[in-house]
């Protein structure tokens, strides 16, 4: 091509560019709009709403939420299971997956091989997952057979026993997420400046030392985005539960989504169900925002 | 894992291959052993593969479970490996449920959903990312306000916006939903503004328009942003639980695996050798999927911006 052809004035291809701009994101905003904005909407207004599934909505103002947090019976235990499985679910994820990212370092041979190999459970589907857990935590299952038969010891009936089935919730989402925060962990210790380690080690820095002066005020930006994320997906617990106790026994594994879910789509009260979205919206962003407040203290990030 | 959560670890699986650098060049691993350091590093090295062991035990024992019969299933002492090696178990579970339906399903479902990622995400990237328009960055931060919003939230209005639009029980709601989140057209525009300009100039210049350098000279360079994207779509329309148990009526018309496998447990109440080897069969596309494309799942905690900096 040459320049037989006459370049335009910038205005009119700015205004070409423009359309032609709009062309290019349409697709995205009318989706956007038709699948996010108005569900949004209308989750806030559903909220306001006795909104069963089928029949007559009549607007109820407040009462979805006083009902909650008066009325409903298993509103407070699924609010209280939510933050029992979260604070012991985000320090044992987080702190484990560390640990394992420490661990893999780059003198041991197959170190690649083990990451694909931890991070198989993080891709698999959660609800196959759940379903090898459920077999061996049966009483007739794989944990208590090798407890009995190797130290002659009977093992509780883990999924009937109401903390017995937190604590296997929570074993069984550690398990299934420890590589998610690894991968995360691991990027972050192969982006260490040499300088500094090299550093620190003439300084005499060593072991524990090195790795609690140097190392992870270093990665504390990536502790501090994975424990942000590890925090919001645990508050977002629901397969796990769902599938591995069903809530139970009683309602003593049953956390929020489990909760929303079960009034939206088992009891049809479609409007108390968003209500209850909204709370568990109001606590993310709460908790998110008080990590973010307090990253200031133990988060150093480069300049 | 949900739709929501799931892009944000992209692999590092790749660093391996990427750093020029020996293993023992990189920090943490220059000094050169002495004896006692050799001597912990094989301690370490027994530690990580007895910990790689016990991890992957689950999947492993469930595995020899789907292949024995079903009365040995909680045989006590448990063994690993039942009197026979019954691999028609696998083949059983085909004839007990809808399962072909199922997993032909989640691939029609995942793919097609990839697809539509993809396309949305990829132009609307470019446009955030390459092109000049008013009011581009006012509506960008709308975009990933967006993001901020939990799939919970969502669920209960959309599974009203699909009655009205008597979509309840169809493909499309278990396609269209999720698949304008704004995590694609996020990472798209962060990869495209990482492009010299001078290389979309020339073009332009010789008189290309947006379309043409659009698809000729971006889009081919974004080719590991696009299978980075593909890869965590697939992945979470795959596995995806939630949404799919709340729209699917007819299981055996449109349900996915997941909810298809959940279904099962109920259906075949105890015949845990046809769960488990239902189970294994689930796991295989997505395992594949990350052995396969470990070496090429590039960059995407640094592409996202993720990497905490």
């Amino acid at each position: 091509m040459s320049n037989t052809k006459q370049i335009p004035r910038r205005g009119t291809l700015a205004r070409a560019e423009s359309r032609q701009a709009l062309g290019f994101v349409s697709p995205a905003l009318a989706g956007l709009a038709l699948f996010t904005v108005v569900p949004v909407v209308l989750s806030i207004v559903m909220g306001f709403f006795n909104w069963p599934t089928f029949g007559e909505k009549t607007f109820v103002g407040l009462d979805n939420y006083v009902k909650l947090f008066t009325q409903s019976p298993d509103f407070w235990p699924a609010l209280r299971n939510t933050f029992v499985f979260a604070l012991l679910y985000v320090p044992i994820s987080v702190g484990l997956s560390l640990l394992l990212a420490i661990s893999l370092s780059a003198r041991i041979r197959g170190r690649g091989m083990l990451r694909v190999l931890f991070f198989i459970p993080v891709v698999t589907p959660m609800v196959a997952n759940v379903l090898v857990w459920k077999m061996m935590l049966q009483p007739q299952g794989l944990f208590n057979g090798l407890s009995q038969t190797w130290f002659g010891v009977e093992l509780p009936n883990f999924l009937a026993d109401p903390q017995w089935a937190m604590i296997m919730v929570v074993m069984m989402s550690v398990w299934q997420g420890l590589g998610y925060n690894m991968l995360i962990f691991s990027a972050a210790l192969e982006q260490l400046p040499e300088s500094v380690v090299e550093a620190a080690r003439i300084d005499g820095a060593r072991g524990f030392r090195m790795l609690w002066s140097v190392t992870l005020p270093m990665i504390s930006p990536s502790l501090f985005f994975a424990s942000i994320m590890t925090m919001i997906t645990a508050l977002q617990v629901f397969v796990q539960p769902q599938l591995l106790t069903g809530g139970g026994p009683g309602n003593a594994t049953q956390p929020l989504v489990q909760f929303i879910y079960n009034q939206g789509f088992k009891f049809q009260e479609l409007g108390l169900a968003a209500a209850a979205a909204w709370i568990l919206f109001a606590i993310i962003i709460i908790l998110t925002a008080l990590q973010f407040r307090a990253q200031k203290k133990w988060v150093h990030y480069e300049h | 894992m949900s739709i929501d959560t799931l892009p944000a670890a992209t692999a590092v699986f790749d660093a391996e291959a990427d750093a020029p650098a020996e293993p023992d060049e990189r920090a943490g691993g220059r000094e050169p052993l002495t004896k006692r350091g050799r001597v912990r590093l094989v301690f370490a090295h027994i530690a990580v593969y007895v910990a790689a062991a016990i991890f992957v035990s689950p999947i492993v024992y469930a595995f020899f479970s789907a292949l024995k019969p079903n009365s040995e299933m909680f045989s006590m002492p448990p063994t690993l490996i039942g009197s026979e090696m019954r691999w028609s178990n696998f083949a059983d579970v085909f004839a007990y449920g809808p399962f072909l339906t199922y997993i032909g399903n989640s691939f029609f479902v995942s793919i097609t959903g990839t697809l539509v990622v993809l396309a949305v995400s990829t132009t609307a990237g470019y446009a955030f990312g390459r092109l000049r328009w008013k009011g581009r960055d006012a509506v960008f931060v709308l975009f990933l306000a967006t993001l901020m919003v939990p799939q919970e939230v969502l669920v209960i209005p959309m599974f009203q916006v699909m009655q009205w639009f008597g979509w309840v029980d169809t493909y499309q709601s278990l396609i269209l939903p999720f698949a304008f989140t704004a995590f694609g057209t996020f990472l798209m525009r962060q990869f495209f503004r990482g492009i010299p300009f001078e290389l979309e100039e020339a073009a332009r210049v010789d008189g290309a328009g947006p379309i043409r350098s659009f698809l000729q000279i971006i889009l081919p360079l974004a080719k590991s942003a696009v299978a980075v994207l593909s890869v965590f779509t697939f992945l979470s329309f795959w596995n995806s639980y939630l949404w799919p148990l709340i729209v699917t009526v007819d299981y055996a018309a449109h349900g996915t695996l997941p909810v298809g496998l959940a279904s099962f447990s109920g259906l075949q109440g105890t015949r845990w050798d046809l769960q488990m080897a239902a189970a294994i069969i689930s796991m295989v596309p997505t395992t594949v999927l990350v052995i396969v494309l470990q070496k090429h799942l590039v960059k995407g905690i640094a592409m996202a911006g993720l990497g905490g900096r």
